[in-house]
C-alpha cells in the first residue's frame, strides 16, 4: 500500500473488550503509527468521519437505534470493514437477550413508564432494538474477526497483512471464538 | 442573538469507556440550570443470566466489561462460593487478590496514560484533532512508552495467572482453575522495579500538576459527599473482602463494620427517563444528602491506612492536602488517588508473590453443589465497590440477579461534576462556547474513570453537535465540534 493507511473504530453494543485487545498491542502500537493514522476511535477526540477510510474496525453489535444508519454510512465510505470480535461476528453475549421480551425488562429495571426509555427525543436516548443484530445483517464485510476477544497477536497479523496491501487469511489455526 | 440559550449536547463524551452524552440546559435568564449525563444503553445481564449455571457465571459477566473483566468474574466466583458455602482455598484466594491487584494497574494506567493524559499534560488551548493519546505517544514519546509498558505489565500478570489478558475462565467457585508457576512468578517479580519506577515519575508529573492547577478545583467538581469504601478488619484499604464503611464529607463515620450481604438495606436506587444507568443513593439519607462516591479517591478517604510503606507515605501526603482535616473532596484528585493505588497494588503483588503458599499446586478449589439460596459476591473494582447477589435452585440454576456496579454508584457525583463545571465555564448568556470549553466538562467526567461499558453501551462515533434551541424548542442553530 503507498502512502498511509487510515484506520478508524468504533464501538456498538458490547464490552469495549475488543478495543482493550486491541491496545494489547502494547509497544507495537509506535510501530502501527508509523505507517498508518487513527484518524478517529472512542480513544480521540477527533470527531470527523472522512470521507474515505481504509479500514474500519467495528466492536459490538447492532443494539440501539441510529447504529445501522451509522454503520451504513461509514460502509459508504469505507474501503475495508472489520467485523472485530465475536459481537460483531455473531452477536454473541450482546445478542443473549434476543429472546427476552424488551419491554418487560424494561419495566422491571426503570418502573412502570420503562417501555418509554429511549422514545422521548428531549431525553437524549437511543431505543434499544428489539434484535440485537450481528453486523453483517445490516451492512457487507470484508473481514471477520472472531474472538472474544480477538487476541492482540491476531490483531497485529491483520492490521499487518493489510498494510502490506494483502487481504489477511483466517484460517483454521486463526479461527477461533470465544 | 435576542432568543435565549436552552440547550447545549455534547455527544458523544470521548475517551471514557464506553458511551455517554451530556446536555447543559439554561434557564430563562440564559445561566446554567443543570446538567445531564446521558448513559446510553442497557444490556440486560440481570435477565439473560437468569437459568443459567452458577458456574457459567463468572465467564459470562466477565463480559460485562472488557476493561475490568477480572472484577466481573473474581466477584461472580465469590458469589458463587456463597451458593456453595465453601470456604476458599487460602492459595486460590490470594491467586485472586493478585489479579484484582493487577487490574487494578492496568485498569488505573489506561485512565492515566491512555484516557486522560491529553487533559493533564497537553494545554487548554489543544484542539480536539491534537488531543488524543496518539497524539501523546508521537509528541512524547517517553511517557507514552512508560505508561502502555505499565499496562502492559499488569496485563501481563493477568495473563501469566489466569491464561489470557481479557476474559479468562480462571476464577470458578469454590476456587480457581490452575496453580502458579514459579517461572511466572520470577518474571512478574522482574517487572516490578520498572513499574515502580514508572509510578514514581506519574505521582511527580501529578503532583506538579495539581501544583499548577491550584485554584482550579471546581474544574473537575469540588463539592461534599459521602464516601464508600470497603475497608478490613483493622480500617485498612481493601479490595477482596473486608466490611463497609460510609464516611460522610466532615469525615464522621456513619456506618461501619456494614456486612457487605446486607447491601441493599443501605443502598436504595433511582431511575431518570433520560438515562439508562440509575442513581444509587445511601438509602437513611435520601437521594439528595445521601450522594455518595466510590472508588479510589472514596477508598482513600475512608480507609485508616493502606497497610504497606511507599504507598502508606503518599497518603499521608495526599491527607494534608485538605490540611488534613477531613475527606478530600475534588474529583480531581480521583487522578492523584488512582495512582497511589497503584502503588499499593505494586506493593501488595510482591508480598502476595513472594508467600510460597501462593505457589501451591495441591489446594485450589473447592468443591461442592449448589447448598445455599442466595450468594453475594464484593470486591472493590477499580472503579469502587462492585456487588453480585444470586439467587439459585438447589441445581445451581441462577432464579435472580442485582448487579451493583461502580460507576452506578458515581452516577449522581458525576451530574453534579458536570452541572458545577458548566456553571464555571459558561458563566454567562453570551459567552461563547467552543469545542474546548466543552472538553473541559467532558475531563470533569474523565476524573472519575467510569466505565459504561459496565452498566451499558454505546452509540458510535457521531459528530458532536451542539444545538440551540427557542424555548418552544425551534432549533435557531446547529454546530459541529468539527464541521464536513
Amino acid at each position: 500500500m503507498e502512502g498511509r493507511m487510515s484506520i478508524g473504530s468504533i464501538w456498538l453494543g458490547g464490552c469495549s473488550g475488543c478495543h482493550m485487545s486491541f491496545l494489547d498491542l502494547d509497544e507495537r502500537l509506535f510501530q502501527l503509527l508509523e505507517r498508518a493514522d487513527i484518524v478517529f476511535s472512542p480513544l480521540s477526540d477527533r470527531r470527523e468521519l472522512p470521507d474515505a477510510l481504509d479500514v474500519l474496525l467495528v466492536e459490538g453489535a447492532v443494539a440501539l437505534s441510529g447504529q445501522a444508519e451509522l454503520l451504513r454510512d461509514l460502509r459508504s465510505r469505507t474501503r475495508t470493514v472489520v467485523a472485530f470480535g465475536d459481537c460483531a461476528v455473531v452477536g454473541n453475549v450482546t445478542a443473549m437477550r434476543n429472546h427476552l421480551d424488551l419491554t418487560s425488562m424494561l419495566r422491571h429495571t426503570y418502573g412502570a413508564e420503562g417501555a418509554r426509555m429511549g422514545h422521548d427525543p428531549a431525553h437524549h436516548l437511543p431505543a434499544m432494538l428489539d434484535e440485537v443484530l450481528p453486523l453483517h445483517r445490516v451492512i457487507d464485510i470484508d473481514i471477520f474477526l472472531p474472538g472474544c476477544p480477538p487476541p492482540a497477536d491476531l490483531i497485529w497479523y491483520t492490521v499487518h497483512e493489510l498494510l502490506e496491501g494483502r487481504h489477511p487469511v483466517i484460517d483454521e489455526k486463526r479461527l477461533r471464538y470465544g | 442573538m435576542a432568543e435565549r440559550r436552552r440547550e447545549i449536547l455534547i455527544d458523544p463524551v470521548s475517551r471514557v469507556e464506553g458511551h455517554a452524552r451530556i446536555s447543559i440546559l439554561f434557564d430563562e435568564r440564559g445561566a446554567v440550570s443543570d446538567a445531564r449525563l446521558h448513559v446510553t444503553e442497557y444490556r440486560g445481564f440481570e435477565h439473560f443470566c437468569r437459568g443459567r449455571l452458577v458456574w457459567e457465571m463468572p465467564r459470562l459477566t466477565s463480559r460485562i466489561c472488557g476493561v475490568c473483566p477480572v472484577s466481573h468474574s473474581v466477584t461472580s466466583a465469590r458469589a458463587g462460593d456463597d451458593i456453595l458455602a465453601v470456604a476458599v482455598p487460602r492459595t486460590a484466594e490470594q491467586l485472586r487478590r493478585v489479579l484484582i491487584l493487577a487490574q487494578w494497574v492496568q485498569s488505573h494506567a489506561l485512565s492515566f496514560f491512555h484516557l486522560s493524559s491529553p487533559d493533564l499534560l497537553l494545554g487548554r488551548e489543544t484542539r480536539a484533532a491534537e488531543r488524543d493519546f496518539f497524539a501523546v505517544m508521537r509528541d512524547n514519546a517517553e511517557f507514552a512508552r512508560r505508561g502502555i509498558r505499565l499496562r502492559k505489565w499488569g496485563q501481563d500478570v493477568i495473563a501469566r495467572i489466569a491464561g489470557r489478558r481479557i476474559h479468562s475462565d480462571y476464577a470458578i467457585p469454590g476456587g480457581v482453575a490452575r496453580p502458579l508457576p514459579e517461572r511466572d512468578r520470577d518474571i512478574i517479580l522482574d517487572g516490578l522495579p520498572e513499574a515502580h519506577n514508572t509510578m514514581r515519575q506519574a505521582l511527580d508529573i501529578m503532583k506538579a500538576l495539581l501544583e499548577t492547577r491550584d485554584g482550579e478545583s471546581e474544574m473537575a467538581g469540588n463539592f461534599p459527599s459521602l464516601f464508600m469504601g470497603l475497608v478490613g478488619a483493622d480500617g485498612g484499604l481493601e479490595y477482596y473482602d473486608g466490611h463497609l464503611r460510609i464516611m460522610d464529607a466532615a469525615g464522621n463515620i456513619l456506618a461501619d463494620g456494614v456486612d457487605p450481604r446486607g447491601y441493599r438495606d443501605i443502598i436504595a436506587e433511582d431511575t431518570e427517563p433520560w438515562s439508562y444507568l440509575t442513581f444509587p443513593y445511601y438509602a437513611p439519607l435520601g437521594r439528595d444528602a445521601g450522594m455518595y462516591r466510590v472508588g479510589p479517591l472514596a477508598r482513600l478517604n475512608v480507609c485508616a491506612h493502606t497497610g504497606s510503606p511507599k504507598s502508606d507515605h503518599e497518603l499521608a501526603e495526599f491527607r494534608q492536602r485538605g490540611g488534613g482535616r477531613g475527606p478530600e473532596h475534588h474529583s480531581l484528585l480521583y487522578h492523584l488517588a488512582r495512582l497511589i493505588e497503584v502503588l499499593f497494588a505494586l506493593e501488595r503483588i510482591e508480598e502476595l508473590l513472594i508467600d510460597p503458599e501462593t505457589l501451591r499446586t495441591d489446594t485450589l478449589r473447592s468443591r461442592a453443589f449448589s447448598n445455599r439460596t442466595q450468594g453475594i459476591g464484593v470486591t472493590e473494582a477499580p472503579r469502587g465497590t462492585l456487588f453480585h447477589n444470586y439467587s439459585a435452585g438447589s441445581d445451581g440454576v441462577i432464579t435472580h440477579v442485582d448487579l451493583l456496579i461502580a460507576t452506578a454508584q458515581n452516577n449522581l457525583a458525576m451530574n453534579r461534576s458536570i452541572r458545577q463545571i458548566a456553571a464555571h465555564c459558561i458563566p454567562r448568556a453570551d459567552t461563547d462556547v467552543d469545542e474546548r470549553i466543552l472538553n473541559r466538562i467532558e475531563a470533569g467526567i474523565r476524573s472519575y474513570d467510569p466505565c459504561f461499558s459496565c452498566s451499558t453501551h454505546a452509540l458510535g462515533r457521531m459528530p458532536m453537535q451542539i444545538e440551540f434551541r427557542t424555548e418552544e424548542g425551534r432549533v435557531l442553530g446547529r454546530f459541529s465540534r468539527t464541521p464536513r
